[in-house]
């Protein structure tokens, strides 16, 4: 190292939110189990109960609702969709607010030329590679138990992905302009919960009592099972398809400007 | 009682009951944590209900016909007092035990370490009473207990609450770190999902049906079934008699493993075992 050596780090190389997401790719290396278990191994699990065993019954019960498939190829997308917003929601709340709180590492990111808005997005970007594996393992399963028939089967993952990302980047955007935690345990109880049982992963929406079923027709999970749903089971229009990639954007937009901008208060306050 | 007490638990007083109040005390702000657990069973009665029970329709249990919602919600109850049971005495405990030091503070009063652990099981199950008796009450509103049998489906909770908690607290003393605790998530997931919870035993091929039997929540699940149901037979005398039995196995192990553990690590040796 010469005395010439300069005191600003070049600009060139990958930009810089590509440095966060390599950053929380390396941080996430030490958990491995708990990615495997909670993102491949619990889904997997429901995917048996609830495909086989439940279905066994579903499938039954000949005036039931769901459109005359068995009940494993109308619950799999289902459970493909919801399983990113889990992981979307156990990555970003807890750990997001320990960054800024706890262990205080997004201080330390934003003493290098690494910008608020980075960190924001750079995190989006890890998550949604990591709930694009996550989902592409369990398209996988789901197509070794036979409840795949189309090859539009593998646009599903990336769109279970992107259902995660407008849950994920709205709730990094929350979790960072927290003081506390106290708001999580309330969110994932009466926000996600109901979601995960409500939003049309289980059974149709139509079966809810109208003010309800408006209600869940507006949550991003039910416009992400929707399309999982239609791209496995091969039966979903362009324009249908695109209104919810765009609704799914949408809130991945938002959610992120508005992260990028809870990331400047909070550090640079 | 406390002569029996004495035999499982070895070097347990009264003064346990300490232990329990301090956590009443400790919690007793944390509404927003109660209260919202309160209203999860309501969420999954609806849902199964409205949703998967109208897709189902009606099962056959022993030659008999139930609306599906009747015959998950007796299930729903047991599986919500194994969770509530597995994560008071695990992840909570973890925290006390590995960060917040707690025990260390209490070994150096009178409290002896087998005191620490009964006063913590009946904290647990304090709490999953509470539970149970609101998701009991829950079900009565939504008209789905038929027979007054049920009233005892309550202790049933309690015997599913207890064997779970004292199992957890035998558990949680070999944890070394928090991902350990992925492996609580792993095995209360499995016997949530395959405990006949969802669908009658008879689903399964007639050899995973004797691997069913091994589970615990079966047996509460099929306890609670019977009482709610009102349909009690012989069996039932069986499913609480295979929970007692947990309950005292692991009473003994929990008692054992909290002596061995706090003695030591209040003895300066504070790695992780």
């Amino acid at each position: 190292m010469t005395a010439e050596a300069p005191l600003v780090a070049p600009r060139t190389g990958p930009p810089r939110f590509l440095r966060v997401a390599e950053y929380q790719a390396m941080a996430h290396k030490k958990m491995w189990r708990t990615s495997v278990l909670t993102m491949l191994l619990g889904p997997a699990l429901y995917l048996l109960a609830m495909g086989l065993g439940v279905g066994s019954l579903v499938d039954d019960n000949p005036t039931s609702a769901i459109g005359g498939v068995p009940y494993l190829e109308y619950v799999a997308p289902g459970l493909m969709a919801a399983a990113a917003m889990q992981t979307a929601m156990a990555q970003s709340l807890y750990p997001v607010f320990g960054s800024v709180k706890w262990l205080k590492t997004a201080f330390g990111i934003s003493a290098t030329p690494v910008r608020p808005a980075d960190i924001a997005l750079g995190l989006q970007v890890w998550l949604g590679a990591l709930m694009l594996v996550g989902a592409g393992a369990f398209l996988a399963m789901t197509a070794l138990a036979g409840a795949v028939h189309s090859p539009l089967a593998l646009l599903a993952p990336p769109a279970a992905a992107l259902g995660g990302l407008a849950y994920s980047a709205g709730g990094a955007a929350w979790a960072v302009s927290r003081q506390s935690e106290q708001s999580f345990q309330p969110i994932l109880r009466l926000g996600i919960l109901p979601s995960f049982l409500l939003s049309g992963t289980f059974f149709p929406v139509s079966q809810l009592p109208a003010v309800l079923e408006a209600v869940a027709r507006a949550t991003p999970l039910w416009h992400a099972v929707s399309l999982v749903r239609g791209l496995t089971g091969g039966r979903i229009d362009a324009g249908t398809a695109a209104a919810h990639v765009a609704v799914l954007a949408g809130y991945t937009v938002v959610g992120l400007a508005l992260g990028a901008r809870a990331y400047h208060r909070r550090l640079y306050r | 009682m406390s002569a029996l007490l004495r035999v499982l638990m070895p070097g347990v007083t009264t003064r346990s009951r300490h232990v329990t109040a301090r956590n009443v005390l400790a919690t007793r702000r944390m509404y927003a944590a109660i209260t919202t657990g309160l209203v999860e069973p309501f969420f999954y009665l609806f849902s199964v209900g409205v949703g998967v029970g109208a897709l189902v329709g009606q099962v056959e249990l022993d030659g008999r016909t139930y609306d599906y919602t009747a015959f998950v919600a007796p299930a729903m109850l047991a599986a919500a007092a194994m969770n509530g049971a597995v994560s008071e005495s695990t992840f909570n405990i973890f925290a006390k035990l590995r960060w917040e030091k707690l025990y260390g503070a209490m070994i150096a009063t009178p409290l002896s370490p087998t005191d620490i652990a009964l006063g913590e099981l009946l904290f647990a199950q304090l709490r999953g009473t509470l539970y149970s008796a609101v998701f009991l009450v829950t079900m009565v509103g939504l008209g789905l207990v038929e027979s007054w049998w049920a009233v005892l489906a309550l202790p049933a909770t309690v015997l599913v609450g207890l064997a779970f908690a004292s199992a957890g607290l035998s558990a949680v003393t070999w944890f070394r770190t928090w991902e350990d605790s992925d492996a609580v998530i792993l095995v209360q997931t499995v016997l949530f999902l395959f405990s006949a919870t969802f669908y009658p035993i008879s689903v399964y091929p007639p050899v995973l049906e004797q691997v069913v039997l091994l589970s615990p929540l079966y047996h509460g699940v099929a306890l609670c079934r019977d009482l709610v149901l009102g349909t009690p037979g012989w069996a039932d005398v069986g499913h609480a008699a295979f929970l007692v039995v947990l309950i005292v196995v692991f009473l003994r192990l929990a008692a054992r493993r909290f002596t061995i553990l706090l003695y030591e690590q209040t003895a300066g040796d504070d790695t992780p075992r």
